[in-house]
């Protein structure tokens, strides 16, 4: 498209766009779908950013942390725990190794058993919280030493219940993305049948145009120029609304859980700036095929 | 200026012209006459090319008119004026601007031709009229405001089709002065119609040539009328 063409396009001809006559319910119509695409597009974008950062979150933290558990007989667990440490020591890319304390694991076991049962007298496993450095340590092998060393230490690096996590973390953002494609076809769908509708219901008035020698091109821009205005307004309407919903979401909380981490964050916030323009860039492809097709089937 | 050459006509049903052969030229006037289906309409609309031969050739301004795509179709159209039978006007917009409507689809701008577009108006007696919507003229009105925007381009072809068919006699007399006054202004000038009472009236103003259809042929009708 020439400079000039789209500098027509986009200021318009005040003139050129009286002659095709003015469609009240429809123009409203294709702004109300267009505002929804977008509205729903900007939950599915935020969906997408909240779960490719939880993604990494969880896969960063859980890869770190790591619980080595001593299950020994009373006399033993302190000799064991004492070994388990210096080897922990030991180990390149282990940060820092800490026995919990007694009043620790009972306020862990707090939730199941309550506050007034003697967690102190039960024989419990002693446990130590290990957590790694950038580099990261080296599992297996750490979990060979132990087992030579330290019979009744389980290391825990919870792989097992990580990586279904991240996974299911992933999976949502794909489906996040899909939804934005889905977003995007049934915009493009709905303004097709839209201009469809319109270049049939104005007919008459594209013979009367032909008839006096207007091209194909300067029919055509005045329906394309008409559909891109509509869904780009409607998709600036749409957004706002949905930045505002997603701004009036609880803020990320320990508490919430994942669910209040939804939403945009820093720079994020700008992305969905980018939904109206390219819903009028849908809307301009979707309206040019159209006018296209249809003005090339009339004599 | 529009030259058609064997051309032949069938429109599924049957055939409707035969082997036409008849050329339009530069400053001509030419009547086209024959019983209403006989295929005015049809000839008219071979010759600004919005129907295309089923036999033959149709040759504007020395292109093959079949030849053509829709753009260069569309530069045809500009250069042949062409009053339909029912005028055919976009009914939102003032008569005003339907007169204006081919200055505006060909890029003209619109403030340059102010004048010549008040003057139009007064040349066909519409000043009056100028911001009253299309489905408010009255007959004549309308074809006078379809003759208006078929000379707004000054087309080197005008192309009537039964201009007076819908206007009492004063008024298609008027009608007449106007393709006259045109005729005499160089344009070349075709004007279907079974009016012969006007085609009479045009042969003491202008020499006129009368084109028959008979039979599925073109006949020139001279002197018997």
């Amino acid at each position: 498209m020439s400079e000039g063409r789209l500098r027509k396009l986009i200021l318009g001809d005040a003139q050129a766009d009286r002659v095709v006559p003015p469609s009240g319910f429809t123009a409203q119509l294709t702004l109300f779908v267009s505002g929804a695409m977008a509205f729903l597009a900007v939950f599915a974008l935020a969906l997408s950013m909240a779960s490719g950062r939880l993604a990494d979150q969880w896969a960063e933290e859980l890869a770190r942390a790591a619980t080595l558990r001593i299950n020994a007989p009373a006399e033993q667990r302190t000799a064991q725990t004492e070994a388990a440490l210096e080897i922990l020591r030991q180990t390149p890319g282990v940060a820092t190794a800490r026995a919990l304390t007694g009043e620790e694991q009972a306020a862990l076991l707090a939730p199941w058993f309550g506050a007034s049962v003697p967690v102190g007298d039960l024989p419990l496993p002693q446990l130590i919280e290990v957590t790694g450095d950038d580099a990261g340590y080296d599992a297996q092998g750490l979990r060979l030493r132990l087992q030579a060393e330290v019979p009744g230490a389980v290391l825990d690096d919870h792989t097992r219940w990580r990586a279904p996590l991240v996974d299911a973390a992933h999976a949502l953002r794909r489906l996040a993305w899909v939804s934005i494609l889905l977003i995007g076809g049934a915009t493009a769908a709905m303004i097709t049948l839209a201009a469809n509708a319109a270049l049939a219901a104005n007919a008459q008035v594209i013979e009367v145009l032909r008839l006096v020698g207007a091209l194909d091109s300067y029919i055509a821009q005045a329906f394309i120029r008409r559909f891109t205005l509509r869904a780009l307004t409607g998709a600036a309407a749409g957004v706002v609304l949905g930045m505002i919903g997603v701004w009036l979401m609880p803020e990320a909380s320990d508490e919430g859980g994942f669910l209040t981490g939804l939403g945009f964050q820093g720079w994020g916030w700008l992305v969905p700036l980018l939904i109206p323009p390219l819903g009028a860039l849908v809307a301009f492809a979707a309206t040019t095929r159209a006018a296209t097709k249809r003005l090339g089937e009339l004599s | 200026m529009i030259e058609l050459e064997n051309v032949g006509y069938n429109y599924g049903g049957g055939e409707l012209l035969n082997a036409v052969s008849v050329q339009l030229a530069p400053g001509s006037f030419h009547f086209l006459t024959g019983p209403s289906g006989a295929g005015k309409t049809t000839l008219l609309k071979l010759c600004y090319g919005a129907l295309n031969p089923t036999a033959g050739r149709v040759r504007a301004f020395n292109m093959d008119v079949h030849g053509l795509d829709r753009d260069q179709m569309a530069y045809l159209r500009r250069r042949v004026g062409v009053v339909h039978q029912d005028c055919r006007f976009l009914d939102h917009l003032p008569v005003i601007e339907n007169i204006a409507l081919p200055l505006l689809v060909s890029g003209r701008e619109l403030s340059h031709e102010e004048a010549n577009l008040q003057e139009l108006l007064n040349w066909v007696g519409l000043s009056e009229r100028a911001h009253a919507l299309p489905p408010e003229l009255s007959g004549g009105e309308r074809q006078r405001a379809a003759l208006a925007r078929s000379v707004i381009l000054s087309p080197d072809v005008i192309i009537a089709d039964e201009p007076t068919g819908n206007v009492d006699w004063e008024m298609s007399q008027r009608l007449l002065q106007l393709l006259v006054e045109l005729n005499r202004m160089g344009k070349t000038i075709l004007v279907a119609t079974h009016d012969l009472s006007l085609i009479r009236a045009a042969k003491n103003q202008v020499q006129a040539r009368v084109l028959r259809i008979s039979n599925r042929q073109l006949q020139l009708a001279g002197a018997d009328l």
